[in-house]
Parts: C-alpha cells; sequence; structure tokens
C-alpha cells in the first residue's frame, strides 16, 4: 500500500512540478486585430464566409468539428449561409447513419465530421482552448487588455512557419513554427540550462497556407496574411457561436443595473439622511 | 433568548392571529427583517447579502444546467457544448454559473477578512464563525466537483491531483480515495458521484447559512467599533441601532447592483478570463496538460500544499519523528487543510481583550501583511514550482501559520490598544459632526 501511495505522490507531485516544463519555449503570438474584439465587436458575416472556405477546401482534409452543427452556419451572428446552400454544403460531407447502418450525405441536422486523422485535433473550440497571451509573471494583465488571443493563436501560427533557425539539426521531425510553444525543440537548440534559444518549436503540421489557396467569389485578397486572419475569425465563432448575442445581453445587464444602481443609490441616501443629519 | 430588545410582531386582523396561533411564521420573518442592527456598519458588511445573493444565483442556474446536462464521460462534454449553442440562452446560464462561482469566493473571501479584521470571531460570535467556516470549507468542496463536470482537460487532471491528496493520508489514504473516486483512477463512477454532490451540497449549504443568520442573529452583528449595542432597554438600544429593514436592506441592495454592474461585464463580455483553455479540451486520461492549475480561488491553498517539499527542514523533522509516516506529500496536505483549521481556530488563538482592529495599532499592520500574504500566496500558487518561487511560497506559507499561531495570540499580551468609543451612536455621531463635505464615500458607514 505504501508503495502505491508513493506511485499517487509521484504522480501528484511529478503533474505540480511538470508546470516548469510549460514555461519551455517562448512563442511568438502576433495581436491580430479582429472585428469581434471588445465589449461591442461583432463578427463579420463575409470574413467568417471566407474563412468556411478555407476551412472546407484546406483544414477540414484531416481536421474536424464534431460539436459543430452544419445547420448553424444560417444563424444570425454567424457566416450566415441562405439556407438552400446550406443544404448543398451538407451534402459535401459524409456522415455514418447507425440506423441506416450505412454513409449517406450529410444534412444540415448533422455535425460537422470528426477529425479525418487521428493526431488532428478536432477544431470546434481550439480558438476558446488555446492562450494566445499570457502574463506578466502570471498576473493575466496581458489576457485582460489584450483577450485570452485563441484566434491569435491560431491565425499566427498560420503565418508562423519559417524556415529551421541554423541551430537545428536538417533532420529534426516536424516543421519549426515560431509561434507554436509545446512542441519539440532539437537539444542543439538549447542553452546549457536546457532552456530553449530559439522562438516557437517543431509542429507535426506542414504549411497548411501559402496564401492563394483558395479563390473568393467576391475576388477579396487571398494573401497568407488575411487568409490566417479569416480561418482564424471562423474558428473563434465555431468555438463561441453565440458571441454577438452574449455581448448584447452583457450589454443590457450592464445598462439595466447602472440604472438600478443610481435609483438604490438615491434611494438609499434620502433613507439615510434623516438618520445621519439628525446630530448636526 | 438574550437578544437585543426590540419590538416584536403582533397580529392585528383576526386572519393573521389565526395564523399566528398555528404558525408564527410572520413573526419568524418580522424579527428577521426587523432585526436591530448597529448603525455604524460600513462598506464591508455588505458582503453577506452578495453571499446569498450568489446561493441562489447558483442553486437557480444550476438547477436549470442539470436539466441540460449529462453526467456520463463520453456525453459530458458534448453536452456542455449543446448547452452552449442549442439550449435558448444556455450560453448565459452556464457563463452566470462558472463566474457566480468566482463570484461567490470573491464575496467569502472579503467577507472572512472583513472578520478577522474586525474581531468578529471573538466571543460571543464563535459558533457563528465556526459555521461560516463550515460553509466554506463546503463551498470548495461543491466548487472543486462542480470544476469536474464539464469534463475538459483540467477537470480530469485537476479532480486526479486533489483526489490523489486524499490518497497521501497514511493507513487509510488508499481506500479514501478509491472511496471518493468511486474506482482505481477518476472515471465515470467519479463524475457521478461528483454530480450527485455538486447537486446536494448547495442545499446543505443553504440550511447552514440559516444556522449561520440565526446565530448572529442571536448574537447582534457585529460593527466596525467591535462595541456591543446597549442592551438595558429599548430605548437605549434603539440609539445604537436601525433596523434592518428598510435601512441596510436598500444599503445592501445598492452595493449588489454595484457588484452586479462588475459581474454582467465580465459574462458578458470576457467570461472565460477566469478560466482555463484547456477545459476547451475534452478530457483525454492519456494527455496530460503541460500545466495544471486549480481554480484562482484555490490558488492560496494550493500554495501551501506546494511548499513543503522534502527540502525544508521542517518536513525532514517531521519525517524523521514519525518514521516516515508524514512524507513531504502528506505534509503538504496537512499543511492545507491546516491553514484553514488555524483560521477556524483563530476565535481561541486571538488574546486581545479589544474586538475591532480599528483600535489595535500593532495588530493593524500584522493583518494588512496577512492580506498582502493572502494575495501574494495566489500568485504564487499559479506559478510552475522552480525558484524562486519555491521559496517565495516556503515564507508566504510560514507567515500565514505565524499570524495565527504566533502573532494572533502574542499581541493580544504586548499591544496597547487606543481608546474606543463608549457607544456605536458615540461613533456614528462623531463620524457625521466631523464629515461634513461627504468627501470620504466609501468610508461612510452609510450612505
Amino acid at each position: 500500500m505504501i508503495k502505491k501511495t508513493l506511485i499517487s505522490a509521484v504522480v501528484a507531485m511529478g503533474l505540480t512540478g511538470s508546470a516548469a516544463y510549460a514555461a519551455g519555449a517562448e512563442a511568438h503570438v502576433e495581436d491580430f486585430d479582429f472585428s469581434f474584439e471588445g465589449p461591442f465587436g461583432s463578427f463579420d458575416a463575409n470574413q467568417l464566409q471566407r474563412g468556411l472556405k478555407i476551412y472546407t477546401e484546406i483544414c477540414s482534409a484531416c481536421h474536424g468539428m464534431k460539436f459543430v452543427p452544419i445547420r448553424t452556419l444560417s444563424d444570425d451572428g454567424g457566416p450566415q449561409l441562405p439556407e438552400e446552400q446550406v443544404f448543398a454544403y451538407a451534402e459535401r460531407y459524409e456522415v455514418f447513419d447507425e440506423e441506416l447502418d450505412d454513409f449517406r450525405p450529410a444534412t444540415p441536422v448533422d455535425h460537422f465530421p470528426e477529425s479525418a486523422m487521428e493526431t488532428a485535433p478536432d477544431l470546434s473550440l481550439m480558438a476558446k482552448a488555446r492562450a494566445g497571451f499570457h502574463g506578466p509573471y502570471g498576473l493575466g494583465i496581458n489576457q485582460f487588455f489584450k483577450g485570452i488571443g485563441g484566434p491569435e493563436y491560431i491565425a499566427s501560427l498560420m503565418v508562423g512557419y519559417e524556415d529551421p533557425p541554423e541551430c537545428a539539426p536538417e533532420d529534426f521531425a516536424g516543421y519549426y513554427n515560431k509561434a507554436f510553444p509545446n512542441g519539440g525543440i532539437p537539444d542543439s537548440c538549447r542553452d546549457e540550462n536546457g532552456v530553449s534559444t530559439v522562438e516557437g518549436s517543431w509542429i507535426a503540421m506542414a504549411q497548411p497556407l501559402y496564401g492563394d489557396d483558395v479563390e473568393f467569389d467576391d475576388g477579396h485578397e487571398a494573401d497568407l496574411h488575411s487568409e490566417a486572419k479569416d480561418v482564424a475569425a471562423f474558428l473563434m465563432w465555431t468555438a463561441e457561436p453565440k458571441l454577438m448575442a452574449r455581448k448584447q445581453a452583457g450589454f443590457a445587464g450592464v445598462v439595466f443595473l447602472t440604472l438600478l444602481s443610481v435609483l438604490l443609490y438615491l434611494t438609499n441616501k434620502r433613507l439615510w439622511a434623516p438618520v445621519k443629519h439628525k446630530e448636526d | 433568548m438574550a437578544g437585543i430588545p426590540h419590538d416584536h410582531y403582533e397580529p392585528t386582523s383576526n386572519g393573521e392571529k389565526w395564523l399566528h396561533r398555528r404558525l408564527p411564521i410572520a413573526g419568524l420573518l418580522y424579527d428577521t427583517l426587523m432585526l436591530p442592527t448597529p448603525k455604524n456598519l460600513n462598506w464591508m458588511w455588505i458582503w453577506g447579502i452578495v453571499l446569498t445573493f450568489c446561493l441562489v444565483l447558483q442553486i437557480i442556474t444550476g438547477i436549470v444546467l442539470a436539466m441540460h446536462y449529462t453526467p456520463q464521460v463520453d456525453m459530458a462534454f458534448a453536452s456542455v457544448e449543446h448547452i452552449m449553442r442549442n439550449v435558448n440562452g444556455g450560453y448565459m446560464l452556464r457563463y452566470m454559473h462558472a463566474n457566480g462561482a468566482s463570484l461567490f469566493f470573491v464575496a467569502v473571501y472579503a467577507h472572512i477578512f472583513r472578520g478577522l479584521y474586525y474581531g468578529s470571531y471573538k466571543a460571543p460570535r464563535e459558533i457563528t464563525w465556526i459555521i461560516g467556516m463550515l460553509i466554506y470549507l463546503l463551498m470548495m468542496a461543491t466548487g472543486f466537483m462542480g470544476y469536474v463536470l464539464p469534463w475538459g482537460q483540467m477537470s480530469f487532471w485537476g479532480a486526479t491531483v486533489i483526489t490523489g491528496l486524499f490518497g497521501a493520508i497514511p493507513f487509510i489514504g488508499e481506500s479514501l480515495q478509491t472511496l471518493l473516486l468511486g474506482g482505481p483512477a477518476v472515471d465515470n463512477a467519479t463524475l457521478n458521484r461528483f454530480f450527485s454532490l455538486h447537486y446536494l451540497l448547495p442545499f446543505v449549504i443553504a440550511g447552514l447559512v440559516i444556522v449561520h443568520i440565526w446565530a448572529f442573529h442571536t448574537t447582534g452583528n457585529n460593527n466596525p467599533t467591535g462595541v456591543e449595542v446597549r442592551r438595558g432597554s429599548k430605548e437605549e438600544a434603539q440609539k445604537d441601532t436601525l433596523p434592518f429593514w428598510p435601512y441596510f436592506v436598500m444599503k445592501d441592495l445598492f452595493a449588489l447592483a454595484v457588484i452586479l454592474v462588475v459581474f454582467f461585464a465580465i459574462v458578458g463580455f470576457m467570461p472565460n478570463y477566469l478560466g482555463h483553455p484547456d477545459n476547451y479540451l475534452e478530457a483525454n486520461p492519456l494527455s496530460t496538460p503541460a500545466h495544471i492549475v486549480p481554480e484562482w480561488y484555490f490558488l492560496p491553498f494550493y500554495a501551501i500544499l506546494r511548499a513543503f517539499t522534502s527540502e525544508v527542514w521542517v518536513v525532514q523533522i517531521a519525517s524523521f519523528v514519525t518514521g516516515g509516516i508524514i512524507d513531504a506529500k502528506f505534509f503538504g496536505v496537512l499543511a492545507m487543510f491546516g491553514a484553514i483549521a488555524v483560521m477556524a481556530l483563530v476565535p481561541w488563538l486571538d488574546t486581545s481583550s479589544v474586538r475591532s482592529g480599528r483600535y489595535r495599532p500593532m495588530f493593524k499592520w500584522w493583518f494588512a501583511l496577512l492580506v498582502i500574504d493572502f494575495f501574494a500566496l495566489m500568485w504564487l500558487g499559479a506559478m510552475p514550482a522552480e525558484e524562486p518561487y519555491a521559496t517565495f511560497s516556503l515564507i508566504a506559507s510560514a507567515y500565514w501559520f505565524a499570524y495565527f499561531l504566533v502573532i494572533m495570540p502574542l499581541l493580544g499580551v504586548i499591544e496597547k490598544p487606543v481608546a474606543q468609543p463608549d457607544t456605536i451612536e458615540a461613533d456614528f455621531s462623531k463620524h457625521y459632526a466631523s464629515k461634513t463635505g461627504g468627501t470620504k464615500t466609501l468610508v461612510n458607514p452609510a450612505e
């Protein structure tokens, strides 16, 4: 029993201790400007549609979005695809139907398919599952002012592929990305304390976007930077589809409660006035 | 019952008399709402209402969330996404519930530190204090189990680490941990029992809250001077007090509305600020997150837990004396629970005859240091377990214990308190006589 206690002790201590490892790589995350930032920011439906196109033509080859119902593509506050387009869009995916015991074309009530590749993470919630900004010193001040930075992280990752630094051996596994924090780093790129000397690390995913990967119907430019931004905005919508409704509710709450506070302040002041000034 | 003398409910109409003879509920409500309350209470006395509001908010949002949530390992995470995407207003319900827990803890810490400064724990209010500490413990248990329910990565690994603490208890630890988990590891059985308990405990808290209120309605509220309300006669008591309704209800509601403005701004504009991104990844027993941190409200005690490693000499002595039964990990667990236990015992550790910190010149500084220490521990709990944070954690933990176990008993002996006002009325009048401009709104007892 003591042995088992020890094991669980080691596991728990190892877990808490592993925090030290997280501080390993410094990654470069650019503070992109998104239309949905700030208390009054909102999604740009055109940008979400462009992002959807990039997702569909490139990301979905490996990644899935199993929590996102296809029908929500026509929702308010989202890409707002016309309904007939959503039907047409759904048909491009095959889903497994348990009742038919066979595959059939998807309909809008189905969800996006799961990741086709086991190592490719599901992207439904990725924009909320990553933090682009940290600190300083664990105080969360950057996150307060810049946001948590999920979409910024995704966009930075898309534009973060660079030629590997000279310290790395040529056959090192993966692709160098200066925005990716948790990948492998060759020992030759670490100093004597094991601290990485390069920005970012090596990621298993090959560079997915190069610019001009898709052609937009409205002729919108498709350089790498704007593609990265569009797909990041789209993934923010898939992660937080009710963002605009939430901000409206928050705004209504703040306005209403501010008004209520003023009224209660005046009520309270008047109520207490005779008590306080009795002695004057 | 030796309460503060005041008017009691007298049924007037025939209907009231009929009810009163059978069930004196109107009288109970009347006496509760009309409780004579010291009229010099300051703005730190508003947290009780905020806490009551939080409990109600959490129970209501929680009950509705439970209607749509599935406590099953393969479905829990997806059911939370279902709430966020498909349930009408589900995203607001969930964000209010998650951030409501944070507001609950902000309020409870403010409430506890208010009590520590103004000596609200001292005789005759020890029972109120102890019940309060029990409520706080149950809140932590409830908050912890609630965080497991979304079944994200941080839920799963947080549960693994925290239940592992119970495994560190010698002899019974292993069985206790298995009992908590319902098996050898965090799994479906764990999720199910945590859901069940997360639903149950708030009602236990509600019951204890009633006892907490009953206890301080018996002794009367403490107040910023720590001087008791005069109880010689009703007229005398009325000079020191005002009825809770409407004076303090209105004041508290105003404060609550201001706090809710901030709360709604967070829920509406930055609902994930206090959360952890990793919890938007579904739990995966095969992949440990790089950085496991508890929610912010556990961080001070988490820092104390981690501070006592096997390199600390106190731990080495404890280990040597007990023949290894108390190892570093168990010592950490003892320290963490001990940090709360010493706080619960403060009514007997504080030897000063003066109740309020306002009249204790030396105490003030030690108390200010304790508040700084608390925030320092909170910050350290979030930092990686490496130097220099490990040493800072140890110093900060040592001060926490020193404050309760050494400074509190000693101060009462060596400190020379300054003069206290004779009555609450004198304090109140002096405050309003000296202040006519109204620039110091924040320190006003009851504007």
